[in-house]
């Protein structure tokens, strides 16, 4: 085993302090060192998008980062979005449009789309697929998942009026 | 845990970074982005004693106008290459392949050196470099030196860097104020590596064709510059007939690989169509740029 580094860093608005081996990576901290068990891994080598969080603003993937490289970073996961009996709205959206089946690309999903709708105008639905390219849903339920984060953007857009 | 073990040393400057390669005497990897060699540590194919983390060096992470070139840092992400104004005012064919680059939350991490170092043989970057007659700087514990990038990429994955240098910035020429460009690649998915790509950039003068240059990926163990097919375009007007001949002699220049996404003949094919392709939309570019 190498030498420990001990990190702070912030999940969810809430400061943690840990002892981590460098060879940590970050979604296995999520997961087994804060028991975080949200974010999903997948592929476990950037290629299926379960794992996308968001890192000080800017979505990431999980099993891509070393813990120890997040040392003083702000890290959203999809602990962070709502609860159960307070989604948000785009959890709602994702329930009310059946976004999800069996649910494992969800908090990928949900992450991504959170980014892209912070940052991006997504005029078209081509934006959105282009967008969530970079997340694989075995169900393949594409379309219900667009249409979610569709309805968002309408209420986003609607709301700025 | 998947990665093998290893020590973790973050930078705080260039010279701490190669200072600390230098000490590990050939057994340490530089870590930006991460976003390859994250999954080669995963997968167990690389065992370094030291990880070497840049991503506090903020004065890699620029992108800088430099007179007659633009300069940018390693550290700069993706992302930021796709959206910046700098790159788009002078190099649109930039900001055209970089929405081809992965995905965006690979983009959000993933770096310009990390790319260049890595050298995929399907990459975009590295064949960009190429394309533009980009020099790479590479800085070690005992000096700096500068690199062409026709000289930088000798094979899959393999660069001439030492293993106690560290890429620290590209500089990229200028083009000409209306040169016309072209971009295109085909791969199985959005944001997957290419199975093909061509990419061009040509000036009109007198309604001559000049400066031509050609670059094309996937298709060899590194990018390589289609140079037959740009001595077909040079100082012509293109027609059909010599928009064939350049498509044929891009298509001649290449012996591609067969693997499971596609066979050899295939990727030549694609040549010679994405060829076609981006010569012509190069070619229109420009002359409206001169109009």
């Amino acid at each position: 085993m190498s030498k420990l580094h001990t990190i702070k860093i912030t999940v969810n608005g809430r400061t943690y302090e840990r002892s981590v081996e460098p060879r940590l990576l970050l979604v296995d901290f999520l997961r087994h060192t804060l028991g975080l068990t949200g974010t999903h891994v997948g592929c476990e080598h950037g290629v299926c998008g379960a794992c996308t969080i968001i890192v000080d603003g800017d979505s990431m993937r999980s099993c891509l980062l070393f813990a120890v490289q997040l040392n003083g970073r702000s890290v959203e996961t999809v602990e962070g979005l709502g609860r159960v009996g307070a989604l948000n709205k785009l959890q709602k959206a994702f329930q009310e449009h059946h976004a999800l089946q069996c649910g494992f690309c969800t908090p990928g999903m949900l992450m991504t789309a959170t980014d892209l709708i912070r940052k991006y105008p997504l005029t078209t639905d081509d934006d959105i697929r282009h967008g969530l390219s970079g997340n694989l849903c075995r169900c393949t339920g594409y379309q219900h998942i667009v249409e979610a984060v569709r309805a968002v953007v309408g209420e986003k857009a609607e709301s700025t009026k | 845990m998947k990665p093998p073990p290893f020590d973790y040393v973050l930078a705080k400057n260039v010279e701490d970074a190669v200072l600390t390669l230098a000490h590990a005497g050939g057994d340490a990897k530089i870590i930006a982005g991460g976003q390859s060699l994250v999954p080669m540590l995963n997968f167990r194919l690389l065992k370094p004693s030291v990880l070497v983390d840049i991503n506090a060096i903020s004065d890699l992470s620029f992108i800088a106008d430099d007179g007659d070139a633009v300069r940018i840092g390693a550290l700069t992400r993706h992302r930021q290459l796709e959206t910046s104004q700098l790159i788009t005012q002078y190099f649109p064919v930039i900001t055209e392949a970089m929405s081809y680059v992965a995905h965006l939350a690979i983009r959000n991490r993933g770096t310009i050196g990390g790319s260049l170092s890595h050298a995929d043989p399907a990459a975009e970057l590295p064949m960009l470099a190429l394309l533009l007659d980009a020099e790479l700087q590479a800085v070690s514990s005992t000096g700096s030196r500068t690199i062409a990038a026709r000289d930088f990429f000798l094979g899959a994955l393999i660069v001439d860097l030492k293993e106690d240098e560290l890429l620290t910035e590209i500089r990229i020429p200028k083009l000409a104020p209306s040169s016309g460009w072209g971009f295109a690649e085909v791969a199985r998915r959005s944001g997957d590596f290419a199975l093909a790509g061509v990419a061009v950039t040509l000036s009109i003068t007198n309604g001559i064709i000049s400066s031509v240059r050609i670059a094309m990926v996937g298709v060899g163990d590194r990018p390589q510059r289609a140079t037959e097919a740009e001595t077909v375009l040079e100082g012509q007007r293109l027609t059909p007939a010599l928009l064939d001949r350049v498509s044929r002699a891009a298509r001649d220049a290449v012996t591609p690989h067969t693997d499971a996404h596609a066979s050899a003949d295939y990727r030549r094919h694609l040549i010679g169509v994405l060829t076609e392709r981006v010569v012509s939309a190069a070619w229109r570019r420009a002359n409206e740029a001169a109009a």
